[in-house]
């Protein structure tokens, strides 16, 4: 089952400099997994320790947004295209949720 | 040393949706062709936090324009946002989150009424270079541009008092 996988400029270290990959999953989770075997450390700026989707990174199933289909259980079917963008985000001040999860995001990196 | 070019007229729209959205922030891109590092398309954005003190694009918006970028063989040359009570220098937030290596990261700050202060950085890594940007005045003259020289320290510089 092939799937199509975007992937963004930060994250083509990764991936040898390639813009679309194909993986293999029937949910989002499975197909992560399946990508990490091949280019190893993608997951892990994808998904957080506790094992949740990071919430600064978006993930789009087609034209969906992964958080209204499951997020990592979101199911997946032969021929679905996968595209990844991190949040465009910031502002002013280090206020202390932003802090805690951005602190979050560069530990990821 | 890079140096952000950009046409007044964008800057002016720039401006515009900033003061527009003030005393909130404001957030959008500007595209440009694929390695040409020059912004042509003005793409002001939702700021899907609604806040004075944070921004983030709405995921759906985000998609959206960025398939568009793609399809046009564009990329996000700069990526703008508002602070509106503090200087445009990049905040610890700004910079963990900037996820672009390759665009010019422009603040603007909105909180002075009858003046912007407008300043262009590169954020690579976590770490922040402040670049010039040279205010091109293509309505008037292609060849015209003004230079904005911005030294490497966070001193403020006054947008009006550079020849506006």
């Amino acid at each position: 089952m092939a799937i199509e996988v975007r992937i963004p400029t930060i994250l083509r270290s990764y991936t040898g400099g390639a813009k679309v990959v194909d993986g293999a999953g029937d949910t989002l989770g499975d197909l992560l997994t399946d990508l990490d075997s091949r280019h190893a450390g993608l997951r892990g700026r994808l998904v957080t320790e506790a094992g949740a989707l990071h919430r600064f990174v978006n993930v789009y199933v087609n034209d969906e947004d992964v958080r209204f289909l499951g997020a990592l259980d979101a199911k997946l079917s032969d021929g679905d295209s996968v595209t990844i963008l991190p949040a465009v985000a910031g502002g002013a001040f280090g206020f202390a949720a932003a802090a805690a999860i951005s602190q979050h995001a560069v530990a990821a990196r | 040393m890079h140096v952000l070019s950009i046409d007044r007229s964008i800057i002016d729209a720039i401006v515009a949706h900033a003061r527009r959205d003030h005393p909130d922030e404001a957030c959008g891109v500007v595209a440009g062709p694929v390695g040409s590092d020059t912004p042509t398309r003005h793409i002001p954005m939702d700021n899907a936090a609604r806040s004075m003190t944070f921004y983030e694009f709405d995921s759906m918006e985000h998609l959206r324009v960025w398939r568009e970028m793609d399809d046009r063989d564009e990329e996000p040359v700069v990526i703008y946002h508002s602070h509106t009570a503090t200087e445009a220098y990049p905040s610890r937030t700004d910079v963990s989150f900037a996820g672009e290596p390759g665009a010019h990261y422009l603040l603007v700050s909105t909180r002075e009424p009858d003046s912007e202060e407008i300043r262009s950085f590169r954020i690579v890594d976590g770490v922040v270079t402040e670049e010039p940007v040279r205010i091109v005045e293509a309505a008037v003259d292609p060849h015209a541009v003004q230079s904005y020289m911005f030294g490497q320290s966070p001193a403020t510089v006054d947008y009006e008092c550079s020849g506006r």
